[in-house]
């Protein structure tokens, strides 16, 4: 419809004109409807974003650490309480303040440090940690279900509160607090949970923080000291402490040497003090007294590092890694905290957790006995010991126990959940025997508690500089040998003079005994 | 019903609509329910009523529908100002009121032909450019956020900007419409004086860091272009020209980069260098947290809202969570308290007020009102599409108002002389026994 009049003279233009005009504004009109499509479009694109992010994406960014505007918004919520087991006692509760015609809820916890690393905080200015961000949905009571979102628009109509669902935790609040005390001035965790179960009774970690300071007196906190630097009292050294295993790994070592049906218990071995790797000499922790011929069942008791460097050598460092694999290493364990609370223990290189590809890549003879590049957390180890006691077993660590809606309804409960056999019930009983040996009478007899059945496993990871020994121990104890444990236990410290047996082992007996006892009477 | 009744009504349904939501936000936000909000909904009603009554009498056969769709746009923005601080409601009220004042002054002077612009077309393409240059005087102009669009005269702070869109749209739709054919044959020549004004729109933006007006600007531009020739290749050339001046200005102003990281990565797992402060700190907490918290603002909303003055844009000791929510962020406000359910119904209202303009594009009986309608139509929806695209991310976030919505006299002032004009070419394409007697009265 385009005129074509570029021929053609000035009067011809002219004389053609009405009928050039008429079409070209209908030519235009072409052009118009096309345009009102792309301002549609581009309207309409605005409308499918719109949509994206208040439907699609907005879970995602509700959760994000730097949303303030949902956290904020989140204070007018009547926070669910936390509790610990046992006692029943108010781990985290609410006190309100009207604020600009609002009534905000905030947090206080009354036993500030004692369970600060699972509980967490939450606030307005440093967000969430521990189960304060883990369970917000729960907490906050934005958990999507019918009942609970009917109960909630109810109670929004109303113009009343929101309260949110309670959550009562494993914690046995006595041995958490023992556990607190004998870790004192020292930098480490004591983790213990029932392996049967999985409930984890007692997750501590030294130093500890308050929460109720977070939000008014962060300062405060980050001036706290303790005998490591950096003193770090906010990490869950629980769950997310990273340390040499030291001999406790020699537990691993030894099920997978009976796993790989090369070794019995009875395996007879001569020790000379040390071992050969590479041609270099790997010297026991003393070297003064060799055990002279020793079977593996002694070894583990006595912690002999020339064995464990042997059966490494002979086994090769992917089959021992294989069978921590099925331990639970190189995953996060499992646990209602948040992720990024949770480290998975395995071998670390640049600190980043890396698996051979090749077993010449690793120094197999260091690693059976717990050194090499080898980082586990308490959490772990103590779930070894579980794992060991029970039979081979391993059971998912659990520290809530369950979640109640405002009315007394219980959404959620902990059931005891198996990750996987480990390793069999053959292995697990013959490492059982070897580590109730070593309570018996070899290392760890300062864990020894009388009417109990203790196994355990010292640890005493070097450093290579004097006073600065990260010491272990981990046990599992139970009633009698037949009967399965009623509770396993990992103690780490950090920056040790002594060695296991003299300085975690009298710590684990402390808070085991907390527990076995308060269980008897309660 | 003819078209002046449905716009009475219509203006009712927006007061009605002004009214509940200027109450919402009252019992929400005061301890005492305000009888306030009612006499508000009453002088809201007043206001368009003025307007409506002028229309009767200036252009009796234009579109119904534009003028409450104003209303409502302009009730949304409002009630969200209001409820965000309730002095800067007041102001917005009053520029409201100004805004109609000046539909009523231009519909009573281009009453009879408002064709006598076209005659003037270069007057207005070379105040176009001296209205964009004007921030860049010293004295005059002041920079904001790195973006120089402020005028400050003393006695009172405009944005040149959004008149001078208006203007370049009459200077186009003139030029356009007297060069339309010779410019369909490509010659290149014929382009001079277009490139001329535009380019010197262009060098002004420029200048000013002022990325959203030069888009809106070329958008515009093309747009018309476009209608006027009907060559899709134009526009191609045009999107191609675009493409390496963006790249151009990508490499040589930071403010481009900055940007556009932003859009692209707006947040970070790692700390990266904030200028702001010269600390390495996450890309959220400095370079984007404008747009991050605006995104977080939006997803609080959900699907229904918090409802209106229930938002959370405070924290708990008072400090704004969000930046500039009155102005660039108005939409993340909206979206927050009215959910998706009140955003989607926001969007859907500017949808209408477009197709109502492109439909006086259609009817419009010549080539000068066709491509001034058009021309301010894409216009209108180019802009809603920029600030609500970038608060949305999906494009850049430059910093325009939303029309009707935003708080800003400016702003307000440019859009209803926006109205006005589309009013004034509706009602001439609708005008029955005029110049072309054989024309039904709703011809298009």
């Amino acid at each position: 419809m385009r005129p074509r009049t570029q021929h053609c003279g000035d009067q011809r233009r002219i004389a053609t004109l009405p009928f050039t005009l008429e079409g070209a504004q209908k030519g235009m009109n072409r052009q118009i409807v096309r345009l009102t499509y792309v301002a549609l479009t581009l309207v309409g694109v605005l409308v499918v974003m719109t949509t994206y992010w208040q439907t699609w994406a907005a879970a995602g960014l509700a959760d994000r650490q730097d949303n303030a505007i949902k956290r904020v918004a989140e204070f007018s919520i009547d926070r669910g309480l936390v509790f610990a087991f046992e006692p029943r006692k108010r781990l985290a509760r609410n006190v309100e303040r009207e604020i600009d015609q609002k009534t905000l809820f905030f947090r206080r916890y009354p036993y500030g440090p004692l369970a600060a690393h699972v509980v967490g905080y939450s606030t307005v200015g440093r967000s969430r940690t521990g189960l304060e961000r883990s369970l917000n949905d729960y907490l906050t009571a934005s958990n999507a279900n019918l009942s609970t979102f009917v109960d909630t628009a109810l109670d929004e109509l109303r113009g009343k509160p929101v309260r949110g669902n309670n959550v009562v935790t494993n914690l046995d609040l006595d041995a958490q607090s023992v556990a607190l005390e004998e870790l004192g001035t020292n930098c480490g965790a004591v983790v213990a949970l029932d392996p049967r179960t999985g409930k984890v009774k007692v997750m501590a970690s030294s130093p500890s923080f308050d929460p109720n300071i977070v939000e008014e007196n962060f300062q405060a906190i980050s001036r706290i000291t303790a005998n490591c630097t950096p003193a770090a009292p906010l990490l869950n050294r629980g769950s997310a402490g990273l340390y040499v295993p030291g001999s406790t790994f020699k537990v691993i070592t030894a099920s997978a040497a009976l796993e790989s049906k090369k070794y019995t218990p009875e395996s007879s071995f001569l020790d000379p003090g040390y071992c050969t790797v590479y041609g270099k000499r790997v010297n026991n922790f003393d070297t003064s007294r060799p055990f002279g011929t020793i079977d593996l069942t002694n070894a583990l008791a006595y912690s002999v590092n020339s064995v464990f460097c042997n059966i490494g050598l002979k086994l090769g460092a992917r089959r021992i890694l294989d069978t921590a694999k099925r331990f639970g290493f190189y995953e996060r364990p499992p646990l209602e905290t948040p992720a990024d609370e949770r480290m998975a223990s395995g071998l670390y290189r640049n600190g980043k957790l890396f698996y051979p590809k090749v077993d010449v890549n690793v120094d197999a003879g260091r690693m059976a006995f717990g050194q090499e590049r080898m980082l586990v957390t308490p959490l772990q180890m103590a779930m070894v010991a579980g794992a060991i006691g029970l039979g081979g077993r391993l059971m998912e660590p659990q520290v809530v126990d369950r979640i109640v809606a405002p009315g007394g309804k219980v959404i959620e409960r902990g059931r005891p959940r198996l990750i996987r056999r480990a390793v069999s019930k053959e292995t697990a009983d013959a490492v059982a025997a070897m580590m109730r040996l070593a309570v018996e009478r070899g290392t760890g007899t300062a864990a020894q508690i009388s009417g109990y059945s203790i196994g355990g496993k010292t640890g005493t990871g070097e450093t290579g500089v004097p006073g600065s020994n990260i010491t272990w121990f981990i046990a599992f104890a139970g009633e009698d040998e037949e009967s399965p444990p009623e509770l396993a236990i990992a103690v780490v410290l950090q920056n040790q003079s002594g060695t296991g047996g003299t300085t975690a082992a009298p710590i684990a007996r402390a808070v085991m005994q907390a527990i076995l006892q308060g269980t008897e009477n309660p | 019903m003819s078209a002046r009744t449905r716009e009475l009504w219509g203006i009712v349904v927006a007061s009605l609509i002004a009214s509940v939501a200027l109450a919402s936000v009252t019992i929400a936000r005061e301890p005492e329910i305000a009888g306030r909000a009612l006499t508000w909904g009453a002088l809201f009603l007043g206001l368009y009523v003025v307007a409506h009554v002028v229309a009767r009498r200036t252009v009796p056969y234009a579109d119904g529908a534009l003028l409450p769709l104003t209303a409502v746009l302009t009730a949304f923005g409002l009630a969200s100002i209001y409820r965000l601080d309730p002095g800067d409601g007041g102001r917005q009220a009053l520029w409201v009121a100004v805004g109609v004042a000046v539909l009523v002054a231009t519909l009573v002077l281009l009453r009879h032909d408002y064709r006598v612009l076209e005659s003037y077309r270069y007057v207005f393409g070379v105040t176009a450019v001296g209205l964009l240059l004007l921030p860049s005087v010293p004295g005059l102009g002041e920079r904001v956020n790195g973006v120089r669009l402020w005028v400050d005269l003393g006695w009172v702070q405009f944005q040149p900007g959004e008149l001078a869109k208006i203007f370049l749209i009459v200077f186009l739709a003139g030029y356009l419409r007297e060069k339309r054919e010779v410019l369909a044959q490509g010659r290149l020549k014929d382009f001079g004086p277009l490139v001329v004004i535009w380019g010197a729109a262009m060098l002004v933006v420029v200048q000013t860091n002022d990325l959203g007006s030069a888009l809106l600007n070329f958008g515009i531009f093309l747009a018309m272009l476009y209608v006027a020739t009907g060559r899709a290749l134009f526009v191609a050339a045009g999107l191609a020209l675009f493409a390496g001046g963006a790249a151009v200005l990508y490499n040589a102003i930071q403010h481009v980069q900055d940007r556009v990281t932003i859009w692209l990565h707006p947040w970070t797992d790692e700390r990266v260098f904030c200028s702001q402060n010269g600390l390495l700190e996450y890309r959220q907490d400095c370079a984007s947290y404008q747009l991050v918290k605006s995104l977080y603002s939006i997803a609080n909303g959900g699907f229904g809202g918090t409802g209106l003055g229930d938002g959370t844009f405070t924290s708990t000791d008072g400090t704004q969570l969000i930046p500039a929510l009155r102005t660039d962020f108005i939409f993340s406000a909206i979206a927050q308290e009215l959910g998706l359910l009140g955003a989607a119904a926001l969007l859907l209202v500017f949808m209408l007020f477009v197709v109502r303009g492109m439909r006086v594009a259609l009817q419009a009986p010549d080539g000068f009102s066709k491509l001034a309608a058009a021309g301010l139509t894409f216009g209108f929806a180019l802009q809603t599409f920029i600030i609500v695209g970038g608060v949305l991310r999906v494009v850049p976030l430059t910093g325009i108002t939303l029309p009707f919505v935003s708080y800003g006299g400016t702003s307000i002032v440019a859009n209803f002389l926006l109205l006005a004009g589309l009013l004034l070419i509706s009602n001439r394409a609708n005008t029955p026994s005029l110049l072309q007697g054989d024309r039904p009265s709703r011809g298009g």
